[in-house]
């Protein structure tokens, strides 16, 4: 147990074993090539990751791209990242109640509701903008806390629950706004400027994309020296460089290719700060923990002394607010907020990216990167389509069909994990 | 059974009662189990096994009687009042969540470093704990949908020792599984007894209990119906403790079978 091992390259050096490695029945898998050979193994047992997501995000972009050149543009890719942060958002919601295996069907409402609400008490109202986003977000918070109360003091199924709320809080936006219907957010306001032309300087694009692969690399590389002092095997240093480098080549990439026309937008960042954000609280904490075990199994999770009351309404709470922030974002957006916001499909595309990313629909398994993903599928899907000049029947369809398929690979790699024994 | 309490007992019991409305599950129930010891409580169906079970792991309190533990006298209103005393129980489902690890399920509801989970911390504690038992699990990262039962049941013992309890409770730790699997959970239940827990066993298979047990505690309809030492009891004389008669359904079959293969 002692024997430390002290080598770059991974789990041993001449006669030592780390500690997990020492059972004679594991295939030991070292350095890149074993990091390879596990990704493989691990996809052909049906724990596929993001693997479909982006194998599907290239058939897309291939697709569109020879239908319409202009679609991979730049002009075009930073409108898509500019788009998909309001949805976004409301979709990093959705993924948190999914894990725990609930869903919430109105968030569209409530994001509409919040982006009435900001609208009313900013512009009617005059107040400061910062008392009336805090407002629509508390208001949001709020409908998740009624949500959680109903789910669990009276069993109700949050489907059913969410889908009062889907029509209650519809008919609320409609009398807040009252009969004007519509309200327009002042073009010179910060919150406007914040979601249309907002963008981060070249220079400080690149130093986050420096700095982003090089905390991968240092946390990485701290972690994997943790485990070698406790004896346990550990990612080899190269993989971790090529992990960190590829990830650094894709940002600048990125930042560079944007940055031929307008750049990265701060909504844009906004929206993967929180996506960074709750992947660490979902990955990394005694409450995310307990968020995937009560999506796995409840009992369980009681008698391990979880409090899943608590679980669950934390969540619900964090998919309203989340809601609600989403609406701030798309009313934003627009400098508007009118009768159909968060209507149509903003409700579906937002739980069609958290599936379409990876989530399961049976709880437990997703991340938060899936709803990164997974909206810019959508949104992908939706701004070709809107270049084809084709009108929102055959989008709708298509989204739809889009949405069938994630779910179809969700229900089969689940049966494939199953005979796998990972599930 | 001595109406004495045992010297050297960690827990034991005296008069326990529960009733359920107008059923009496448990009346008048003493047992007592010390370090190193495996004592097997065994019934039929309705003898009031899980009833006892549920008393000693805080579910149901009982209505009535003393519980006497490392020689306090205690209440036991709630798991969490059994988990700090040092009772742990592994309940028959074994409640593991199928999508977390091995390591996830350990530590589930303790987690090492609650903001910022030391999972470098949590891996080798589970290493060291897989290998008290000597447990055959081959990586401690696979979620535990990819184990066998015995393993299942490794994991769910592995996790009720993390609190360092002096009594371990076992329901029907071998009722799922095949003969192998069977023997590595026997295995498991010495090795508890080598550490110096004492073992509370509930089984319905003679021949696990004849083969780890120390002690053997019969229930019958709610009401203690002898204690005996593994050592001089056949498997018909407790089969009979249990039935409440030597004329019974199982050794009738046993008697008809020898009737027709005379050995």
């Amino acid at each position: 147990m002692k024997d430390t091992v002290n080598s770059t390259t991974g789990g041993t050096t001449g006669g030592t074993v780390a500690t997990d490695h020492q059972d004679e029945r594991l295939q030991r898998r070292e350095g890149l090539r074993g990091a390879f050979t596990d990704v493989v193994e691990r996809a052909r047992g049906g724990d596929l990751g993001v693997i479909p997501v982006v194998v599907g995000l290239i058939v897309i972009w291939s697709v569109l791209q020879i239908l319409n050149p202009i679609f991979l543009s730049s002009q075009n890719l930073v409108n898509l990242t500019m788009e998909s942060a309001a949805v976004g958002v409301i979709a990093l919601g959705i993924v948190c109640v999914l894990l725990v295996g609930q869903i919430d069907l109105s968030v569209g409402s409530v994001s509409g509701l919040s982006g009435a609400v900001l609208a009313v008490l900013f512009v009617d109202q005059g107040l400061p903008v910062w008392v009336a986003i805090s407002a629509a977000v508390i208001i949001g918070a709020a409908v998740g806390w009624v949500y959680a109360q109903l789910f669990n003091r009276f069993g109700v199924p949050s489907f059913v629950i969410t889908l009062a709320g889907l029509l209650g809080f519809l008919g609320l936006q409609l009398y807040v706004l009252g009969t004007k219907g519509a309200i327009n957010l002042p073009f010179d306001s910060g919150l406007v400027n914040f979601a249309q032309l907002a963008f981060v300087p070249a220079w400080l694009s690149y130093t986050l994309a420096v700095v982003a692969a090089g905390w991968l690399f240092a946390s990485g590389y701290l972690h994997a020296r943790e485990r070698r002092k406790a004896g346990l095997s550990s990612k080899s240093t190269s993989a971790l460089v090529v992990r960190s480098a590829a990830l650094l080549v894709a940002l600048l990439f990125m930042v560079w290719y944007l940055g031929q026309t307008r750049g990265v937008g701060w909504m844009f960042v906004f929206f993967v700060a929180l996506v960074l954000v709750m992947h660490y609280l979902l990955s990394r904490t005694r409450w995310g923990r307990s968020v995937y075990a009560v999506g796995g199994n409840v009992e369980a999770a009681r008698r391990a002394g979880i409090n899943v009351r608590t679980i669950y309404t934390s969540v619900f709470v964090l998919c309203s607010s989340f809601a609600a922030v989403g609406g701030i974002l798309a009313a934003a957006r627009l400098a508007a907020a009118n009768q159909s916001s968060g209507g149509g499909d903003v409700n579906l595309n937002a739980i069609a990216a958290a599936v379409i990313g990876g989530t399961s629909l049976f709880g437990g398994r997703g991340t938060a990167f899936g709803a990164l993903l997974g909206i810019i599928v959508i949104q992908s899907i939706s701004s070709g389509l809107t270049l084809l000049n084709l009108d929102s029947s055959i989008r709708f369809m298509v989204t739809g069909a889009v949405l069938l398929l994630a779910v179809v690979v969700d229900s089969v790699s689940r049966r494939s994990r199953t005979s796998h024994g990972r599930a | 059974m001595s109406p004495t309490q045992q010297p050297d007992a960690v827990l034991s019991l005296r008069g326990i009662s529960k009733t359920f409305g107008a059923v009496a599950a448990l009346t008048d129930i003493e047992l007592d189990v010390a370090p190193h010891q495996v004592v097997a409580v065994v019934g039929d169906n309705g003898a009031g096994k899980s009833t006892l079970v549920k008393i000693l792991s805080g579910v149901h309190p009982p209505d009535s009687g003393t519980i006497t533990f490392a020689g306090r006298e205690v209440d036991i209103p709630n798991p969490a009042a059994a988990h700090k005393l040092g009772i742990a129980t592994v309940f028959q489902d074994l409640a593991l969540c199928e999508n977390l690890n091995v390591i996830q399920n350990l530590f589930l509801g303790q987690e090492i470093r609650p903001l910022r989970l030391n999972d470098v911390a949590m891996e080798t504690r589970s290493w060291e704990l897989l290998r008290q038992l000597s447990a055959k699990i081959p990586s401690v990262r696979v979620p535990v949908a990819a184990l066998s039962g015995g393993q299942r049941q490794t994991v769910a013992i592995a996790r009720s020792l993390l609190g360092d309890p002096k009594i371990i409770i076992l329901d029907e730790p071998t009722a799922a599984l095949g003969v192998a699997q069977t023997a590595e959970v026997l295995n498991l239940v010495e090795r508890l007894r080598e550490n110096g827990l004492g073992v509370i066993m509930i089984s319905h298979n003679m021949a696990d209990v004849k083969a780890v047990a120390d002690k053997v505690a019969v229930l019958r309809l709610g009401r203690n119906n002898g204690v005996f030492d593994v050592g001089d009891v056949s498997a018909e004389d407790i089969i009979a403790a249990i039935t409440g008669a030597t004329d019974n359904a199982v050794a009738r079959r046993a008697s008809r079978r020898q009737e027709g293969l005379p050995s």
